[in-house]
Formats: C-alpha cells, sequence, structure tokens
C-alpha cells in the first residue's frame, strides 16, 4: 500500500465522521487520531482487502473508546435497552424537524450504522464486521434508527421497542 | 403468497437495494395491499437521501493541511502543535484540577492551621463547573431528565425549599421559548442544591443551578464561563449562587440569564 492510499480515503473519513459527530472540529480530530492509529497499526492491515472498512473500523473502536470514558458530554442518552416499569417522567413533545438535529438525538450505535448504511453504501455484512458486531444486530440497530430517525422528524418520541423480525 | 415472509429485513433491503432480485415480485405484492408499509419505505429512501445531501459537501471541502499530512505520511503532523495530552473534558482532567485544588486547600490548612471543612470544600469546585458538570450528566437524558416533572411543579417546589432549607422557585422562561421539564435534588459541596431543567421546542435543554451554599461577602455581577461544551452564566447573591448553563451560544443564553436574574431580584 502507498501512502497516497490513505489519503485518497480521507474525504470519506471526513464525511463519515462529520456525520456522526456533528461538530467540524470534533470530527477532525476523530480523523487525526483514527490515522495516526492506522500507522502505528499498519502491521494488522492485510495486504490486498480494502482499506476504507479498515480505516473505518480504527473509527469505529476509537469511538468506543472514547465513549467509554466518561467525560463533559451534552450529546443525547437513550437507555433504550433499560426498561423500568415507572412512568417516564418526561412529558415534552419533540417537534424537530431538522434532520441535522434529529440525527444527534439518536443513541449513537443506531446511527453509525444508519450512517454507514447510507453514506458508504455498505452492505449489511460489510457494516457487521466494520463494527464487529452480528448481522442481525446491524439489522436491529438500522430499523430502530431510521424508524427513529423517522419519529424524531414527524415530533413524535421515538420507539422504544420496536419488534425485529429476523 | 404468505405476507409472514415479508420480513423488517426484507423491507430495508429493499430500500437499500439489498435484496436479491427474485424477491422483488413477493415484496412488491406485499406493498401493494400495505399503504403505511409503502409510505415507510418512502421514508427510509428519502432519509438516505437526505443524509447524502447534507454530507456530501463535506468530500468536496480542502482537506485540513494537518490531516493531508498524516494521511500521506506517518509523523508528519508531528511538526504541528502537539495537542494537549489529555482531552479539554476529560474526568482524569476534572479529576487533576479537583485534586490540585484539594492539595493546595490543604496546604492552605497546614499554614494556617485552621481548617474549616465546608467553606475549605466549597472552594473545591467551583460554581460554574459543578453546574456544567451536572448539566452534562443530566440534561443529555432523554428518558429520566428530572426526578419530578413540571406536572408536579408544586410538589417540586415545595419539596426543593424544604430540603434547601429556604424558599426557592423555578422561574418562567416561556416568553424566552423555555418551558420547564422539571427538577432535581444534587449533592453540592457540604449539602443539597437543587436543578431545574427546561428545554424549548427544539429539545435545546438548559439547567438552572441553584447552590445556598455560598460562604459569605463572595457576591459577583454576571460571570460568563465555558466548560467544555457547555456555557454558563452564574452570579453570587449572599448565600444563593445561580448558575445558567446549556450548550447554546452565549448571546440566546446571557438573553435567557438575565431574565433569571430579573425574576430572582424581583421577588
Amino acid at each position: 500500500m502507498d501512502n497516497l492510499a490513505i489519503l485518497a480515503e480521507l474525504p470519506r473519513l471526513r464525511r463519515y465522521a462529520r456525520s456522526l459527530l456533528g461538530d467540524r472540529a470534533a470530527a477532525d480530530d476523530l480523523v487525526q487520531d483514527t490515522l495516526e492509529r492506522a500507522w502505528s497499526q499498519l502491521a494488522q492491515w492485510r495486504a490486498g482487502s480494502s482499506l476504507r472498512p479498515w480505516l473505518l473500523s480504527i473509527m469505529h473502536n476509537l469511538r468506543v473508546d472514547q465513549l467509554r470514558r466518561p467525560g463533559l458530554s451534552i450529546s443525547p442518552v437513550d437507555d433504550t435497552d433499560l426498561e423500568v416499569p415507572t412512568r417516564a417522567t418526561q412529558t415534552d413533545r419533540l417537534e424537530v424537524r431538522d434532520l441535522a438535529h434529529a440525527l444527534s438525538r439518536l443513541p449513537e450505535e443506531q446511527r453509525e450504522v444508519v450512517l454507514l448504511v447510507a453514506l458508504e453504501d455498505m452492505s449489511y455484512r460489510e457494516v457487521a464486521s466494520t463494527l464487529g458486531i452480528p448481522t442481525g444486530t446491524v439489522m436491529s440497530r438500522l430499523a430502530r434508527g431510521r424508524e427513529g430517525l423517522r419519529r424524531i422528524m414527524d415530533g413524535q418520541q421515538p420507539l422504544a421497542k420496536l419488534r425485529v423480525v429476523q | 403468497m404468505n405476507k409472514a415472509l415479508i420480513t423488517e429485513t426484507d423491507l430495508h433491503a429493499y430500500v437499500d437495494g439489498q435484496l436479491p432480485v427474485d424477491q422483488h415480485t413477493e415484496i412488491e405484492a406485499h406493498l401493494a395491499s400495505n399503504p403505511p408499509e409503502v409510505e415507510r419505505v418512502a421514508s427510509y429512501r428519502a432519509q438516505k437521501l437526505a443524509l447524502r445531501e447534507m454530507f456530501d459537501p463535506v468530500l468536496d471541502e480542502p482537506l485540513p493541511e494537518n490531516l493531508k499530512q498524516l494521511a500521506a505520511q506517518p509523523g508528519a503532523a508531528k511538526g504541528l502543535p502537539a495537542r494537549q495530552l489529555l482531552p479539554r473534558w476529560s474526568l482524569q482532567r476534572i479529576a487533576a484540577s479537583v485534586v490540585l485544588t484539594v492539595v493546595s486547600a490543604g496546604a492552605g490548612w497546614l499554614a494556617h492551621e485552621q481548617y474549616d471543612p465546608a467553606k475549605q470544600l466549597a472552594q473545591a469546585i467551583p460554581l460554574a463547573r459543578q453546574a456544567a458538570i451536572a448539566h452534562a450528566v443530566y440534561s443529555p437524558d432523554v428518558r429520566r431528565p428530572v426526578e419530578i416533572s413540571a406536572e408536579h411543579e408544586d410538589q417540586l417546589v415545595t419539596w426543593l425549599s424544604k430540603r434547601l432549607g429556604t424558599p426557592i422557585r423555578a422561574p418562567k422562561l416561556g416568553a424566552q421559548g423555555f418551558e420547564l421539564v422539571g427538577g432535581r435534588l444534587l449533592p453540592g459541596n457540604s449539602g443539597p442544591v437543587a436543578q431545574f431543567m427546561y428545554q424549548d421546542a427544539t429539545g435545546q435543554r438548559l439547567t438552572l443551578y441553584v447552590s445556598t451554599e455560598i460562604p459569605a461577602n463572595q457576591d459577583t455581577a454576571f460571570r460568563f464561563s465555558q466548560e467544555g461544551p457547555v456555557n454558563v452564566f452564574y452570579w453570587i447573591d449572599g448565600k444563593f449562587g445561580y448558575a445558567l448553563s446549556a450548550g447554546m451560544d452565549k448571546g440566546t443564553l446571557a438573553r435567557v440569564a438575565s431574565t433569571v436574574y430579573d425574576q430572582i431580584n424581583r421577588r
């Protein structure tokens, strides 16, 4: 692999990072971290395999690390997997019609899948291997993410649970 | 045709052009008898297009010089100014500054041989930062942002006043476009503090942090502090410390803050 191969992927890495984080500076910081890690892990890249999924997968792992480390963040947290049998205290209705804002309200694990499919035109299997999750999980996150976006855009609460038939 | 064979996965695969062509007839027949499903497919397709339209322009932006160099050659970016070792708002950084403050508070104690725990602790984490941390912890929570919601505002205010040991109330910010979501009790430096949360029609949230543990003679006028992604306006009035936090621009927040200030001082 020559040096220009990574350079050629740079615009798409930046697009994905921007779509994932919203903020330009934070996105470019993530791209920078991705490039640094890519160079240091170059030995793990299988020659002949596609470079883009490998780089996106490095970016994903960096995000996982960042999210594990709690810092000051004001992006929405919607723990749909934690259902407590109490009435939700939130009575406010969301009336957001702005796509960027709606996207930022999706849990990141759903946002990643929706974006990789929409922007990178990846097959579900490629998304699964990039994120290191089973294809079934990709499908359930995609379904929940798209439905969540649709409902936020329509001014409704995102669905707590959406049954996915495999 | 058996409709049960059309799964959610098939529907998305159809949207994404990942469904084998020989299954198209089946799914199209399914859609023909399901108008809501047709609408869903159309909406998902529109989402994809809208996402492309929104983010494709990034592809044509000029590449930042540091990234270009780094992409072409490892270590090239080393000549550029190094980024801070810890992200500006990592927990380690906050912890480090807390440790420093505690250490200097401890040094002060050794030097003066007097120790007022409440006073020293109150200096450990400044008001604006306490408020920003509380904002960052609770405002992103989509489902459980508050302990008591605005529909029980009377109970909320009575309870918080009782716990803080002094009457407090939630300012009305409807004219600024913000409605009360509710509030909660929090541990401050030496006792309870209160947080009220508001939200506008777009889901933008702001929180008002009310502390009653301010040492005497610390009054301040309006002050501004930027704590990571959170902007904070705060002021101290007697034993009360108020801090208004939000992830919104300084000008807008300043206008809301002056409304809060006026309402509190009118009582």
